[in-house]
C-alpha cells in the first residue's frame, strides 16, 4: 500500500504524540551514543581522561588476539545459552500454550515468580549453589561421599575405588564457562519462553489436525507445521536471550571467577579499572554493530521461514 | 468387505458435563453422498470428528470400511477432512499443500505432481500452483481445501460445512459442482450442514440431528415428504402443526379431532389408541383452495390475511377459533385472478397422504 500524503497539519500531531518518547530517546540514547562514538576515536588521557583525537587505534587494537578471544568465548557462549534457552524454554512455552485458558495464567505467574527477585540476588545464589563449598559440593564431597564409603565397607565391588576417588574433591562447577552459561541461561529463561509461549497460543489448532488428517504423526505435525508457524517467536526469543547474553558481565563477574572472563568484562575495567575510555568505547561500538547486523540476518531468516 | 463406509453403532461422546453425541447409530453406504443435517449445537461437528479420529467415543464404536477404529490416530484413517474453515496451510504454497498428505505417505515425487496438478484441474483451479493461500478468495481456498482432501482418494470424505462461509449465489454453483465432482470421483462424502435447502439439493441420504440424537434417516424426498418426527417436519420446510386427538380408526386411516370441532382423516402407519393425543403435519404448499368444495372431506375456514410473494400467495385460514393454516398457492395467471380475498370463506383440499401423523 502506498503511503497517503499527509497534510501538513496531521504531521504535526503525530510529531506531537510521539514527542515524548523523541525526547527520551534523544536525551538518554541518541547522545549518549554519539559521545560514545566520538570518544572511541580518542586517545586515553594520562591520568585517564580523554584526549580528544580521530584515531582508529582503539578498532584496530580490538583486532589483538587476547581480545578477539575474549570475544569468539562470548559469542560461543552467548549461543549456548540461546541454545539452551530453547531446548528447556520452547517444550515449556508449549506445554503452558496447550493447557486451559484459566489455567495458562497460573502457570505463566508460577514462571515469573522468582524474577520478582533482584537480580544479583539470584545471581549470587547461583554461586552458593556452584563454588567448591557450596551446596551441590557439599552434598557431593561429604554426603554422596560418605554414603559410599559406608556402602563399598559392606559390598566389595572394583568400582569402589574410583567412585570415591572422584567424590573426595570438589566437583570444578565454579569460574568455569558452565557456570555462566547456568546463570545466563537461568536468568533470560523467560525472555524466551514468553515470546514462544505467544507464537503457540496464537497457533490456529486446526492446521495441527489438519496435518494430523493428511496422515502427519506427531513427529511430521510439529516438524513441518508447528515449528515453521511458531518460528517468529523462536526468532525474537533467541534474539531477546543472545543480546543481552552477549553484553552480559554480572553474572560472568560473579560465577566466571577469575579465569571465565566475557567481553562485557572486559568493557566493564577499561571503563571502572584502566579508565581507557577511548578502548571502551570502541569494543562497545564493535558489539554493537556485530549484534546489529546479526539480528538483523537473523529476523531475515525467521521471517521468511514463516511466510 | 462391509458394504458400509462408515458405521457409528451406539456412539456417544460426552464432554463433562454436555453430551455432545447421545448414542448415534447410523450406517453410510460405499460411494454415499450422505448430510448430517441439525441445528447449530446439535452434534454435527462431533459427530464428524468421532469418524476422522480428532475425538474418541465416550462409548460406541466407529468402523470404516468395516474395521473397527478403536484409537487409532486420526493420521492413520482411511478418511480426510475438508475443515469449515479450510485450515490452509498458511506458510506453504498451493502446491505444497496439496502435495502434504501424498508426500506425509512417501508417494514418489513425479507421481506428486501430476496427482497434484490433476486435481487442481478437476477442481478447476489450475495455475495457482505457487501462491500462498492468503492470496487466495474464499471461493479459491475452498477448492484447495477440497483438493487437499481428494487429492488422496481416501476411502471417505468428511466435509463440516464446506460452502458455509460462501456467499449465497457461489453457494449455489458450489453445490451443484461438489454434487457433481462427488459422482464423478466414487468417493463416499459425509456432508455436515445446518442447511436444510443444500442437505436436500445434494445428498442421497440425510441423517435429521437434534441434541446430539439422529432423528430420522432417509432420501431427501423421504425427510421432507414423510417425516417421522415433529422437529423433522418443522426443521425441513415449512409446516402446519394441527395438535388433536384420536377419535377413531378405520382400515389405514384415523381420524383427528382439532379443537373440538375439526374432524380431519389422516393415513395410518402405525397403531394409535383412542384418545391418543397427536399432531397432525401438513405441508402449506399441499394444501389447495377452491370457493366450492370439491370433496367431501374438504375443510372450511375463512382467509385472514393474504401475502404476495411474488411467485406464489402465502394465505393465512382460520378453521377454528383457535386453529389458523398457512397456505400456498402458486402465482399461475397474473393480477387477481384465481386469488380468494381477504374474509373469503375457502375450502381447503389435499390429498389424503399429504397429512402426516405424528406423536404430538
Ligand atoms: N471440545 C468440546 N468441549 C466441550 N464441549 C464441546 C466441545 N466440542 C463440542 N462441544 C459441545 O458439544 C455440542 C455439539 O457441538 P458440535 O458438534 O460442534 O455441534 P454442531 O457442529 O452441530 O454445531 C455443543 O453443545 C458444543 O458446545
Ligand atoms: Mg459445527
Amino acid at each position: 500500500m502506498a503511503v497517503q500524503p499527509r497534510s501538513r497539519r496531521e504531521t504535526w500531531r503525530l510529531l506531537f504524540l510521539i514527542s515524548p518518547s523523541l525526547f527520551w530517546l534523544i536525551i538518554f540514547f541518541l547522545i549518549p551514543l554519539l559521545l560514545v562514538f566520538a570518544i572511541s576515536f580518542g586517545q586515553r588521557g594520562i591520568y585517564g581522561g580523554v584526549r580528544w583525537d580521530l584515531t582508529l587505534r582503539n578498532y584496530v587494537r580490538f583486532f589483538d588476539p587476547l581480545y578477539l578471544r575474549i570475544f569468539y568465548r562470548t559469542v560461543i557462549i552467548a549461543l549456548m545459552t540461546t541454545i539452551l534457552c530453547l531446548i528447556i524454554g520452547y517444550p515449556q512455552a508449549y506445554f503452558i500454550a496447550t493447557r486451559r485458558p484459566r489455567w495458562r495464567n497460573a502457570f505463566l505467574l508460577l514462571l515469573m515468580i522468582p524474577f520478582w527477585t533482584n537480580f544479583l540476588i539470584r545471581t549470587y545464589a547461583w554461586l552458593l549453589l556452584l563454588r567448591d563449598q557450596g551446596f551441590i559440593n557439599t552434598f557431593w564431597t561429604s554426603g554422596l561421599h560418605g554414603f559410599l564409603l559406608r556402602l563399598a565397607e559392606m559390598i566389595p565391588l572394583p568400582i569402589w575405588d574410583a567412585l570415591l576417588r572422584a567424590t573426595s574433591t570438589p566437583l570444578p562447577l565454579f569460574g568455569t564457562d558452565g557456570a555462566i552459561i547456568a546463570g545466563l541461561v537461568y536468568d533470560w529463561l523467560p525472555e524466551m519462553i514468553l515470546p514462544c509461549y505467544a507464537a503457540i497460543e496464537r497457533l490456529d489448532y486446526s492446521l495441527v489436525e489438519a496435518a494430523q488428517d493428511l496422515y502427519a504423526n506427531r513427529f511430521k505435525t510439529f516438524t513441518r507445521v508447528i515449528l515453521p508457524l511458531t518460528m517468529p517467536g523462536i526468532v525474537a526469543g533467541s534474539v531477546l536471550v543472545f543480546i543481552p547474553s552477549l553484553g552480559a558481565y554480572v553474572v560472568p563477574d560473579l560465577l566466571g571467577g577469575a579465569k571465565s572472563i566475557m567481553i562485557g568484562n572486559v568493557i566493564y575495567s577499561q571503563f571502572m579499572a584502566v579508565r581507557d575510555y577511548p578502548f571502551g568505547s570502541a569494543i562497545s561500538f564493535v558489539i554493537m554493530v556485530v549484534m546489529l547486523v546479526g539480528s538483523l540476518i537473523y529476523f531475515r531468516m525467521g521471517s521468511e521461514g514463516s511466510r | 468387505m462391509s458394504e458400509y463406509a462408515v458405521e457409528l453403532k451406539r456412539v456417544s461422546k460426552h464432554f463433562g458435563p454436555v453430551v455432545a453425541v447421545d448414542g448415534i447409530s447410523l450406517y453410510v453406504r460405499d460411494g454415499e453422498f450422505f448430510s448430517l443435517l441439525g441445528p447449530s449445537g446439535c452434534g454435527k461437528t462431533t459427530t464428524l470428528r468421532l469418524i476422522a479420529g480428532f475425538e474418541l467415543p465416550t462409548a460406541g464404536e466407529v468402523f470404516i470400511g468395516g474395521k473397527l477404529q478403536g484409537e487409532i490416530p486420526p493420521y492413520q484413517r482411511p478418511v480426510n477432512t475438508v475443515f469449515q474453515n479450510y485450515a490452509l496451510f498458511p506458510h506453504m504454497t498451493v502446491y505444497k499443500n496439496v502435495a502434504f498428505g501424498l508426500e506425509m505417505r512417501k508417494v514418489a515425487r513425479e507421481e506428486i505432481r501430476q496427482r497434484v496438478l490433476e486435481v487442481l484441474e478437476m477442481v478447476r483451479l489450475p495455475g495457482v500452483e505457487n501462491r500462498k493461500p492468503s492470496q487466495l478468495s474464499g471461493g479459491q481456498q475452498q477448492r484447495v481445501a477440497l483438493a487437499r482432501a481428494l487429492v488422496n482418494r481416501p476411502k471417505v470424505l468428511l466435509l463440516d460445512e464446506p460452502l458455509g462461509a460462501l456467499d449465497l449465489k457461489l453457494r449455489k454453483a458450489m453445490q451443484l459442482e461438489l454434487k457433481a465432482l462427488q459422482q464423478r470421483v466414487g468417493i463416499t462424502f459425509i456432508y455436515v450442514t445446518h442447511d436444510q435447502e443444500e442437505a436436500l439439493t445434494m445428498s442421497d441420504r440425510i441423517a435429521v440431528m437434534n441434541h446430539g440424537r439422529v432423528l430420522q434417516v432417509g432420501t431427501p424426498e423421504d425427510i421432507y415428504e414423510r417425516p417421522t418426527d415433529r422437529f423433522v417436519a418443522d426443521f425441513i420446510g415449512e409446516t402446519n402443526f394441527l395438535e388433536g386427538q384420536v377419535m377413531g380408526s378405520r382400515t389405514g386411516e384415523a381420524v383427528v379431532v382439532v379443537d373440538g370441532i375439526l374432524t380431519l382423516h389422516v393415513p395410518l402407519e402405525r397403531n394409535v389408541g383412542m384418545g391418543e393425543k397427536v399432531t397432525v403435519a401438513i405441508r402449506p404448499e399441499k394444501i389447495s383452495l377452491h370457493a366450492d368444495p370439491p370433496d367431501p372431506r374438504a375443510v372450511l375456514g375463512v382467509v385472514k390475511e393474504l401475502v404476495y410473494t411474488g411467485t406464489d400467495s402465502r394465505y393465512i385460514v382460520q378453521l377454528t377459533d383457535n386453529v389458523l393454516i398457512t397456505v400456498r398457492q402458486q402465482n399461475v395467471g397474473i393480477g387477481d385472478s384465481g386469488r380468494f380475498a381477504l374474509g373469503a370463506p375457502v375450502y381447503l383440499h389435499w390429498q389424503p397422504q399429504s397429512a402426516r401423523l405424528l406423536t404430538a
